[in-house]
């Protein structure tokens, strides 16, 4: 995956494959500690011990849910790439919250690159998540919220072609903006 | 006793109906959005279909996602579905393709046939 928003999409499709009603991702740089960290935390069906010993493996897959299939090596081999790594804690039934860290001026470290279209996509469903996505960079912070959205909306769906095109754009200039 | 709580379930659940029956109106645009989808470039054909909706301010068009359907070697896939018609799903799109199909399938109704896998 060149871009690590792309990373961040897979998270949470995997999310969604867990029937994930409410899905939370947090990025924080942190210039100081040359750090960057993301996390995903769903409230999905959860993994059992014994699938969460699993996911890591590229040969481990879950057919019949679905749950996992390369996205975590991938995001593991970034990370390590970028002198980092990235954990999973998992309870079958609540959720589970992937994070990553991985120094923030390794040469490896992909960019963040189209997180907007990255959110769009994982909004673009009949039914979509309630989703919360808070960015820091160095104190900074940007916060958006699918639910407050939603709202703004009223009876016009999220998945209006127009209304993801201006979600798209309004999350990066935020972002890029920080 | 009758709440306000009450209240705020019905108009939800007529809210949520209005959507519906909206939504079998419009033309469904389905990409493929599992592992392999992403890896070979749907995120970009989302946005390209999006940003040309946005252009064209074409209003009665949901675009929705899908996970891995198990034809990984034509990603990334799109299917167009307009009401009442059959799936035509399209292989290997890219973003320059993706806005043809918005010009030529989505607005003026012809199918590139030359894309289409489900023949």
């Amino acid at each position: 995956m060149e871009e690590l928003s792309l990373h961040i999409l897979d998270l949470i499709e995997n999310a969604l494959a867990a029937g994930a009603k409410s899905i939370e991702i947090c990025i924080n740089e942190d210039t100081g500690q040359d750090e960057l960290r993301l996390e995903v935390r769903d409230n999905g069906r959860g993994l059992t011990p014994e699938a969460s010993a699993g996911v890591m493996s590229p040969f481990y897959t879950s057919r019949t849910t679905r749950r996992v299939g390369l996205g975590l090596p991938l995001l593991k081999a970034t990370a390590e790439a970028c002198e980092g790594g990235i954990s999973l804690e998992s309870e079958a039934g609540r959720g589970t919250t992937v994070a990553a860290w991985m120094r923030l001026s390794s040469v490896d470290r992909p960019p963040l690159g189209d997180i907007g279209a990255s959110l769009a996509a994982a909004l673009a469903r009949q039914d979509p998540p309630k989703l919360v996505y808070r960015h820091y960079r160095d104190g900074r912070q940007f916060r958006f919220s699918s639910k407050e959205l939603e709202e703004e909306l009223g009876v016009i769906p999220l998945q209006e072609g127009l209304v993801l095109n201006w979600l798209r754009q309004y999350i990066n200039e935020q972002v890029n903006g920080l | 006793m009758k709440s306000l709580e009450e209240l705020r379930q019905i108009k939800e659940k007529a809210l949520e109906e209005i959507r519906l029956r909206e939504q079998e109106k419009k033309v469904q645009v389905i990409i493929g959005m599992g592992t392999c989808g992403i890896a070979a470039g749907a995120r970009e054909v989302m946005s390209a279909i999006l940003d040309e909706l946005g252009k064209r301010r074409l209003t009665n068009v949901a675009v929705t996602q899908t996970g891995c359907i198990g034809l990984c070697a034509q990603e990334p896939l799109v299917d167009v579905i307009f009401p009442g018609k059959p799936k035509v799903t399209y292989g290997k799109i890219d973003p320059f393709k993706a806005r043809q199909i918005v010009a030529q399938h989505i607005v003026n109704g012809i199918i590139i046939e030359e894309w289409v896998v489900n023949k």
